[in-house]
């Protein structure tokens, strides 16, 4: 028993004939080949599988693909644009925000989602957003480091939030 | 690798297409689904048929007008702790919100979700309990009301049968009352080891503010209807004050049944009623505003 499931991930339109029972992560991952995405816990407790679901972060392991369909959705590998990285991505590098890098991609997504609604957020506000993703190399300093230099690049660079974001 | 046993996928275009699809037997209504995903993945709930609503923008508001509080069973655990007009009538729902999960299951997670998954340790039945909310059960015969009060049956169990769907919850508002919700997890975002939550209508002066009404509920401690109903007694009439607020506390620990769990043995959890509960009913009398 499969259904077709459309999704639009990054801008892109990709439909795919899935099994109901098929979680976003496995959708993103497997159908797709999208592996930025991290497929983690399993239990929506890490965070590493976090993307955008219409505009608001979501654990997709706790999302089946189906519940996608006809939406749009936002990864990792969307936070790129014409070869410039997201001031996310350059603050993790600047940062040292990661070491082996697996909850990176969710933790960058909701820094994406954060700093867009709270452009100027203290150390607390960073700290309450990742609450739900656990990072087991960087005692979690350099993530919230990271975040802050995203928060000030964004301010200073041509910003781009006029544009859409999906 | 955790996947849920093959299910069929329905999505609800409007309340009505919710309730015929609800009617096939073995159907479960799938909201956020925080809560349900996870127990299909355990085979702790093998649905045959999902039914997914959260299309249905209709369920999803949160309104106040003079008398009540409303708010739609998908209404995200983000907009209620958003919601200002929740917040300035019941500071106890921002309480109780911002210790749900984390804040991206709050993003996805329903307030409807919340209370049909029924779990003892989940915090806003108890909040609900204390406002002494209505919930509104809609059917294809029409609505219908039950008292959150009534509406667990036990845990993981609801008075919603076949067919129906839980469409929102209405909270009375009264001048003159302050809420408050007191938890105590082992860790950010995790369940409560034991919460309570006051809400507290006052009368009498400033000076000398004497309990009205009382509504207390309690989290993950065994409570019937998760309410903390002697105390609630106790409370009516006495003194607003820290000698009756302390023994109400004593008396809602004296009623409850905790049970010993990973989560702490039966005396702590009832240590932490009384306590939780005398400092949620400080914190819901600071919130009265009274005349001098």
């Amino acid at each position: 028993m499969t259904m077709r499931v459309a999704v639009t991930v990054n801008g892109t339109e990709y439909a795919r004939e899935v099994e109901p029972r098929l979680l976003l992560i496995h959708f993103l991952r497997d159908e797709l080949g999208l592996t930025g995405s991290h497929w983690g816990c399993d239990t929506s407790n890490c965070g590493s599988c976090v993307v955008w679901l219409d505009a608001r972060p979501v654990k997709s392991c706790t999302v089946l693909a189906a519940m996608a369909d006809g939406r749009a959705v936002r990864t990792v590998e969307g936070l790129e644009r014409d070869g410039q990285l997201d001031p996310v991505q350059q603050g993790f590098i600047e940062c040292h925000g990661l070491q082996c890098g697996f909850c990176t991609s969710g933790m960058m997504m909701t820094a994406r989602w954060l700093l867009d609604h709270y452009p100027d957020p203290d150390e607390a506000q960073i700290r309450e957003a990742i609450s739900g993703q656990i990072c087991r190399c960087t005692g979690y300093e350099n993530i919230v480091r990271s975040v802050r230099w995203a928060a000030k690049h964004d301010q200073a660079g041509p910003d781009d939030a006029t544009e859409p974001r999906l | 690798m955790q996947v849920p046993s093959q299910v069929e996928y329905e999505r609800a275009t409007s309340v009505d297409h919710a309730l015929t699809l609800l009617s096939r037997p073995d159907t479960r209504v799938l909201a956020g689904g925080h809560s349900l995903i996870p127990m299909m993945k355990l085979r702790l709930a093998q649905p045959e048929v999902l039914v997914d609503i959260n299309g249905l923008a209709e369920l999803a508001f949160i309104t106040c007008d003079s008398h009540e509080l409303r708010i739609g069973a998908l209404a995200r655990h983000a907009d209620l702790l958003d919601s200002a007009v929740a917040g300035e009538h019941f500071p106890i729902f921002g309480d109780a919100e911002r210790v749900v999960a984390d804040p991206i299951v709050r993003l996805w997670g329903t307030v409807g979700g919340s209370l049909c998954q029924a779990d003892p340790s989940e915090d806003l039945s108890a909040a609900f309990a204390a406002a002494r909310a209505t919930a509104v059960i809609r059917g294809r015969d029409g609505d219908r009301t039950v008292q959150v009060r009534g509406f667990h049956l036990g845990p993981y169990e609801t008075v919603i049968g076949p067919g129906e769907l839980l469409a929102e919850v209405r909270v009375p508002v009264w001048p003159g009352t302050g809420s408050a919700y007191e938890k105590v997890a082992r860790r950010v975002g995790d369940w409560s080891v034991a919460a309570a939550g006051a809400v507290l209508r006052l009368g009498g002066s400033a000076q000398n503010p004497v309990v009205k009404d009382a509504g207390i509920g309690l989290t993950a401690v065994g409570a019937e209807h998760f309410v903390a109903a002697q105390a609630e007694e106790y409370l009516v009439g006495r003194k607003a004050d820290a000698e009756t607020f302390a023994a109400a506390g004593a008396i809602a620990a004296q009623h409850c049944h905790p049970v010993a769990d990973q989560r702490g043995p039966e005396d702590y959890k009832r240590h932490l009623v009384a306590e939780l509960t005398t400092r949620a009913l400080h914190r819901a009398a600071a919130r009265v505003t009274l005349s001098s």
